[in-house]
C-alpha cells in the first residue's frame, strides 16, 4: 500500500471517530419514494419526448418505418451531407443509395476505424441509440451495434439519431435502471445526449453549437 | 389563552411601542398577557457572531423564566427562529442532558405573532383599521427560518383601510444580518440600496415587517434619505383600530 | 499563506459598476431558470433527501468505499493514484505527462485542478495546459481566475472578450456575437483536440460499486477531453464518490436542474476503466484529499463535502451577487466557498477566516441547496470556531478587540435582569453624546460603518418594561 494511501484512510478513520464500529452502510437509509416508473400512456411519453428534444433546438421528426430510408435521404439532401459516417451494425435498408443521392459513405469497422482526422474531415454521422428519455428529451448511447465508437458522434458537425418509440421511456430513473446490469457486467461507455452542444459561457446567452456536433436531428420511428 | 409576553430586549429597550401594541392587540382579543420581568436576552447576537459559549447561560434563563408558560409570543420573527431552531446546538454544546430537556420541552411553546395568530389561535382578521398605503417587507428568518409563509400578509390583507401594495423582489434580504452590517458595511449597504430603491417604486407611506431589527436597518436609510416612507412594525398595524 | 479578507476585497469590487451589472444579470437570469425546472418536479423534495442521505452515507462509511472504488477502477483496466496534497497530486500528474512525451495536454474545466494549481506546476515541466471549456479558456487567456463555479468567466462582457480573442487567438476581424466568439473557440481548439496525446479531467461523480465516472458538461469539450487522446487522467476530491450505479438517478436529476437550470444538460459522459477500441487505452485516476479529511473530522463541517458544485446557492446570495465570486480568493466562491475555504485551508488564514462572516445568515443558499447542506448553520459554527480560536489565542489582540469587548459586556449584562435594567438606562445616557435633532447620524470606531448610510432612531425614554411597571401600579 503507497504510503499516501494509507495516511489517507488513517485519517478518514480517525474523523469519523463518532461513527459506531457495528454501523453499516446500508443503515444510513435513503428515502426512494421519488418516481421511479412512469405513469404515462406509451403514446403520450413518445409525444413527451418529441416535444422536449424540440426545445433543445434540435430537429424531430415522426416517421413511419417503411418511409425511413426516404426521410433520411432527404435530411441528408437538406443537411448538405455529401460524406456520411455509419458505425458498425447500423441497418443497411435505411442508408441513402449510392446511385441517385449523393452522399459517400464511410463505414467505421471494427479492425478498420476510422481516423480522426477522417472524421473531422466528414459531415454528418447516422446513429442509432439504445435508449430515449422522454422526462428530459435525452438520448442514451452505449456503444452497441449501430452506434459505434464515441468519438463517431462528436466529431461530425451533424448527428442523425433513429430511436424506435419502443425504446423511449418516460423518467430519468427509469433511464439509469435500463444500464444497470450492462455497467456491472460490461461497463460499456454511456453517453447522454440532450440536444446539440451548447454553451451559455458569454453573458449566460445560449449559442448551440460549440466544440460537439452543431446540429442534432432525431428520427422517431414508429412500427 | 394566558400569553407569556418574549418581548426580546431589542424591542424591550429600542422599540417599546411594538411591545405596547401587541398587550394592546391580545387582550383585545380576549387574551391574558402576562410579562415575566426576569427576561433579558435570548442570546441570538452572541450566537450568530460565534461566541455560543456566552449563549449557554441565555438559554438557561430563558428556559427558567419562560418554563412553566402555556404560550410564548413574541414580535421578531429572529428571536423566535433563534430558540426553536437554535436552542437545541446550544444546550447540547452545553452538554447537559438536563438543559436539553428543557430546551425540547419549551420550544413547542414558542410563537412569532403572526404565525400564533393565523395557525395557533385561526384568527385572520383581528378588527384593525389602518388607512395607509403599506408594503410588506418579508424579513429572511420569518420565511425561511420559520416559514411563516402568508400568516402575516393574511392578516394586513384583513386590516380596514388599508392599501397593502407588493414590494417588487420583495423575499430579497435587506442587508442587515446583525454584526454583517458592520462587519461588512459596504456590501449591506449596496443590499440596502438596492431594498430601498424597491420600497420606494411602490409608492407606500410605510414599511411593513416582522422583525424590528431589519426595519430599524431599512428605517435607518429611509430617514437618511428622507424618504418620507416610515418603518412600522406589523403588530402596532394589526393594534390600530378606528379608536385608537 | 495569507489571503486578503473578504470585506477589504468587496470594497473594489462593489464599486465597480460593471461588474455589478454583469453579475447581477447573470445571477437573476439562473436563478428565475432554475425555479421553473425545479417547480416542474412534484418529487422534487423528495430527491433532494434522497441525494443528502446518499452524501451521507458516503461520508460515514468513506474509507470502504474509497477502497471499493479502487477495485472496482483497477478491474475495469483504470489505474488509481492517492495524492495527500496539492503538491502530490501535481508530482503524480506530471510524472504521468512527461511518460508520455507530450508538450501540450487538454484539460476538460475541473475546479480540482484549479484549487491544485495544476496549470502552473505543468507549466514549470515545460508542459502547456490547454483549458478547453469556453470560459475557463477566456480565463486562461487573460491570465485572470475564474469568479463562478458553473460560469467562471462570468465577470467579462462580450466587448471584453472579443478583446482578448482579437489579441491572443489572433483574430483581426471578429464581432462581439457570442455565436462568433463561441465559432472562434471551436476553430482554435478543434485542432487541439486532434492531436492531443494527454487528457485531464475532473469528475462529477464516481461510482463505488462499479468505477464509473461521469463528467457532465454541454460544450462538448469534456467528451473530446475524455475520448481522443490517449491517455487520460482524472483528478477528483476523495468527497466526489456515490454508492451504486443506480444512485445516478438522484444525483442526475438534482444535478442538472439546480446548475444549468437545464432539465439535462447536453452531454453526459459516464466511463468504466478503459473500453478496447473506443476512447483512452490508458486511463488513471487520482484521488485528491488536500484538506478533505479535515472537513470530515468536523461533525458539523462534514456536511459541506455534500457539494455537487451546482453553484445554485451563488446565484441566489444577495452577497455575491454584488461582490462577484472573486472578493473570495479562492476556486470556491459564494456561500459554498464561505463554508468550504476555510474548512480546506484553516482558520489560520485571515482571509478564509473573514469569510464565514460574508453572509447575513438570511438562509436562500439553503433553501436550494440539492444536497440540503445547510450552510447557515455551518457559517454559525465556523464563526464559533473562530471565535473559541481567538479566546484560545488570549493576548491583548484578543481582549482589545472591540467586538470581544462588547459581547463579553452584553453577556454579563443579560445574566441578571437588575444589571439588564442598569444597561438600558445607560445606554439611554450614554447616547445624548450622539444624537442630534433627535435622530443619530455619526457614530465612532466600528459603528461608523453603520452611519455612513443609516441613520439610528435615538433609544426612547421609557422602555417597555418600565411601561409595563407603570400599568401595572
Amino acid at each position: 500500500m503507497s504510503e499516501a494511501k494509507k495516511a489517507i484512510l488513517e485519517k478518514i478513520r480517525n474523523a469519523l471517530g463518532e461513527v459506531p464500529r457495528q454501523e453499516r452502510p446500508e443503515d444510513i437509509t435513503v428515502p426512494r419514494h421519488y418516481r421511479q416508473q412512469g405513469n404515462r400512456a406509451a403514446g403520450e411519453v413518445v409525444a413527451l419526448f418529441a416535444g422536449r428534444v424540440g426545445e433543445y433546438k434540435a430537429t424531430v421528426q415522426r416517421v413511419n418505418a417503411n418511409a425511413l430510408a426516404g426521410v433520411i435521404a432527404e435530411s441528408c439532401r437538406r443537411e448538405g451531407v455529401e460524406k456520411l459516417v455509419v458505425p458498425d451494425g447500423f441497418p443497411g435498408e435505411w442508408l441513402p443509395g449510392d446511385e441517385d443521392d449523393n452522399v459517400r459513405l464511410l463505414h467505421d469497422k471494427p479492425g478498420e476505424p476510422l481516423s480522426h482526422r477522417a472524421l473531422d474531415d466528414s459531415d454528418g454521422v447516422i446513429t442509432t441509440c439504445a435508449l430515449g428519455v422522454a422526462q428530459t428529451g435525452t438520448i442514451i448511447l452505449d456503444a452497441g451495434a449501430g452506434q459505434g465508437r464515441r468519438v463517431l458522434t462528436l466529431l461530425p458537425d451533424y448527428h442523425l439519431c433513429i430511436v424506435k418509440e419502443e425504446q423511449i421511456v418516460e423518467l430519468v430513473s427509469e433511464g439509469f435502471t435500463h444500464f444497470e446490469q450492462a455497467v456491472r457486467e460490461e461497463g460499456p461507455p454511456i453517453t447522454f445526449i440532450s440536444g446539440p452542444s451548447a454553451t451559455s459561457d458569454i453573458e449566460l446567452s445560449r449559442v448551440e453549437g460549440v466544440h460537439g456536433p452543431r446540429r442534432l436531428e432525431v428520427l422517431i420511428v414508429q412500427e | 389563552m394566558h400569553i407569556s409576553l418574549f418581548i426580546t430586549c431589542f424591542n424591550d429597550t429600542l422599540f417599546p411601542e411594538t411591545g405596547r401594541a401587541m398587550v394592546r392587540l391580545l387582550e383585545r382579543l380576549g387574551h391574558t398577557v402576562e410579562f415575566p420581568l426576569e427576561q433579558t436576552c435570548c442570546g441570538q447576537m452572541h450566537y450568530n457572531t460565534g461566541y455560543q459559549e456566552e449563549t449557554i447561560p441565555l438559554v438557561r434563563r430563558f428556559v427558567e423564566v419562560f418554563g412553566q408558560a402555556e404560550a410564548i409570543v413574541a414580535p421578531s420573527a429572529s428571536c423566535v427562529g433563534m430558540v426553536k431552531e437554535f436552542y437545541h446546538n446550544v444546550a447540547d454544546r452545553s452538554g447537559d442532558p438536563e438543559l436539553m430537556e428543557q430546551v425540547e420541552a419549551v420550544v413547542p411553546r414558542v410563537f412569532e405573532l403572526s404565525q400564533f395568530l393565523v395557525e395557533e389561535l385561526g384568527v385572520e382578521d383581528v378588527g384593525a383599521y389602518y388607512p395607509h398605503r403599506v408594503t410588506y417587507h418579508p424579513t429572511c428568518h420569518s420565511l425561511r427560518v420559520l416559514h411563516v409563509g402568508e400568516a402575516p400578509l393574511i392578516l394586513l390583507r384583513n386590516v380596514r383601510g388599508i392599501d397593502l401594495v407588493e414590494l417588487p423582489a420583495a423575499q430579497e434580504c435587506c442587508g442587515f444580518g446583525g454584526t454583517f452590517a458592520v462587519k461588512n458595511a459596504d456590501t449591506s449597504m449596496a443590499m440596502l440600496g438596492d431594498k430601498i430603491r424597491h420600497i420606494k417604486d411602490t409608492g407606500a407611506e410605510v414599511c411593513a415587517a416582522a422583525d424590528n431589527s431589519c426595519l430599524m436597518h431599512i428605517g435607518g436609510a429611509l430617514n437618511r434619505q428622507r424618504s418620507g416612507v416610515e418603518p412600522v412594525h406589523l403588530a402596532e398595524i394589526l393594534a390600530s383600530t378606528e379608536e385608537n | 499563506m495569507q489571503t486578503p479578507t473578504f470585506e477589504e476585497s468587496a470594497k473594489a469590487y462593489l464599486s465597480d459598476t460593471q461588474l455589478r451589472r454583469n453579475i447581477g444579470h447573470a445571477t437573476h437570469t439562473i436563478r428565475d431558470k432554475r425555479q421553473t425546472v425545479v417547480d416542474e418536479m412534484p418529487d422534487w423534495e423528495v430527491l433532494r433527501e434522497a441525494g443528502s442521505s446518499l452524501k451521507n452515507r458516503i461520508m460515514r462509511h468513506l474509507d470502504e468505499y474509497l477502497l471499493q472504488l479502487e477495485e472496482s477502477v483497477r478491474q475495469a483496466g483504470g489505474q488509481v493514484h492517492w495524492a495527500r496534497d496539492a503538491g502530490e497530486a501535481n508530482r503524480i500528474i506530471v510524472d504521468l505527462v512527461k511518460e508520455q512525451q507530450v508538450e501540450e495536454v487538454v484539460k476538460v474545466k475541473s475546479i480540482t485542478t484549479d484549487e491544485i494549481k495544476l496549470n502552473r506546476a505543468l507549466a514549470e515541466e515545460g508542459v502547456r495546459a490547454l483549458e478547453t471549456d469556453l470560459a475557463e479558456l477566456i480565463v486562461q487567456l487573460a491570465g485572470d481566475e475564474p469568479s463562478h463555479i458553473l460560469v467562471p468567466a462570468i465577470h467579462k462582457n462580450r466587448a471584453e472578450i472579443r478583446e482578448l480573442f482579437r489579441k491572443k487567438l489572433n483574430q483581426g476581424e471578429l464581432s462581439d456575437r457570442p455565436e462568433d466568439l463561441a465559432e472562434a473557440a471551436r476553430l482554435y481548439l478543434r485542432k487541439k483536440f486532434l492531436s492531443a496525446k494527454v487528457g485531464i479531467s475532473g469528475a462529477n461523480f464516481a461510482v463505488a460499486d462499479t468505477g464509473t465516472v461521469a463528467v457532465v458538461e454541454s460544450e462538448g469539450n469534456g467528451r473530446m477531453c475524455t475520448t481522443l487522446p490517449e491517455t487520460l487522467i482524472t483528478v477528483m476530491g476523495i468527497e466526489k464518490l456515490i454508492p451504486t450505479w443506480r444512485d445516478f438517478e438522484v444525483f442526475m436529476q438534482l444535478l442538472p436542474r439546480s446548475s444549468t437550470a437545464e432539465r439535462m444538460n447536453p452531454y453526459n459522459s459516464f466511463w468504466t476503466g478503459v473500453t478496447e477500441g473506443d476512447g483512452p487505452q490508458e486511463f488513471h485516476l487520482v484521488l485528491l484529499d488536500n484538506g478533505r479529511t479535515n472537513v470530515l473530522a468536523d461533525e458539523v463541517g462534514r456536511q459541506t463535502l455534500n457539494c455537487i458544485r451546482c453553484s445554485a446557492c451563488l446565484n441566489v446570495c444577495p452577497v455575491y451577487e454584488r461582490t462577484g465570486g472573486h472578493a473570495y480568493h479562492s476556486v470556491y466562491p459564494g456561500p459554498i466557498g464561505a463554508i468550504l475555504t476555510p474548512q480546506l485551508r484553516g482558520l489560520e488564514d485571515e482571509g478564509a477566516a473573514s469569510l464565514p462572516y460574508a453572509s447575513t445568515l438570511c438562509g436562500a443558499c439553503y433553501e436550494v441547496c440539492p444536497v440540503k447542506i445547510n450552510i447557515p448553520d455551518v457559517l454559525v459554527h465556523l464563526r464559533g470556531k473562530i471565535v473559541d480560536r481567538k479566546k484560545r489565542a488570549g493576548g491583548l489582540n484578543a481582549k482589545s478587540d472591540p467586538e470581544y469587548i462588547g459581547m463579553r459586556l452584553m453577556a454579563r449584562a443579560f445574566k441578571s435582569r437588575s444589571r439588564y435594567e442598569r444597561a438600558q438606562k445607560m445606554a439611554r445616557v450614554g447616547q445624548k453624546f450622539f444624537v442630534k435633532d433627535g435622530t443619530i447620524s455619526k457614530l465612532p470606531g466600528e459603528l461608523s460603518g453603520w452611519t455612513a448610510m443609516r441613520d439610528l432612531k435615538p433609544i426612547p425614554n421609557q422602555t417597555f418594561r418600565e411601561w409595563w411597571g407603570d400599568r401595572d401600579e
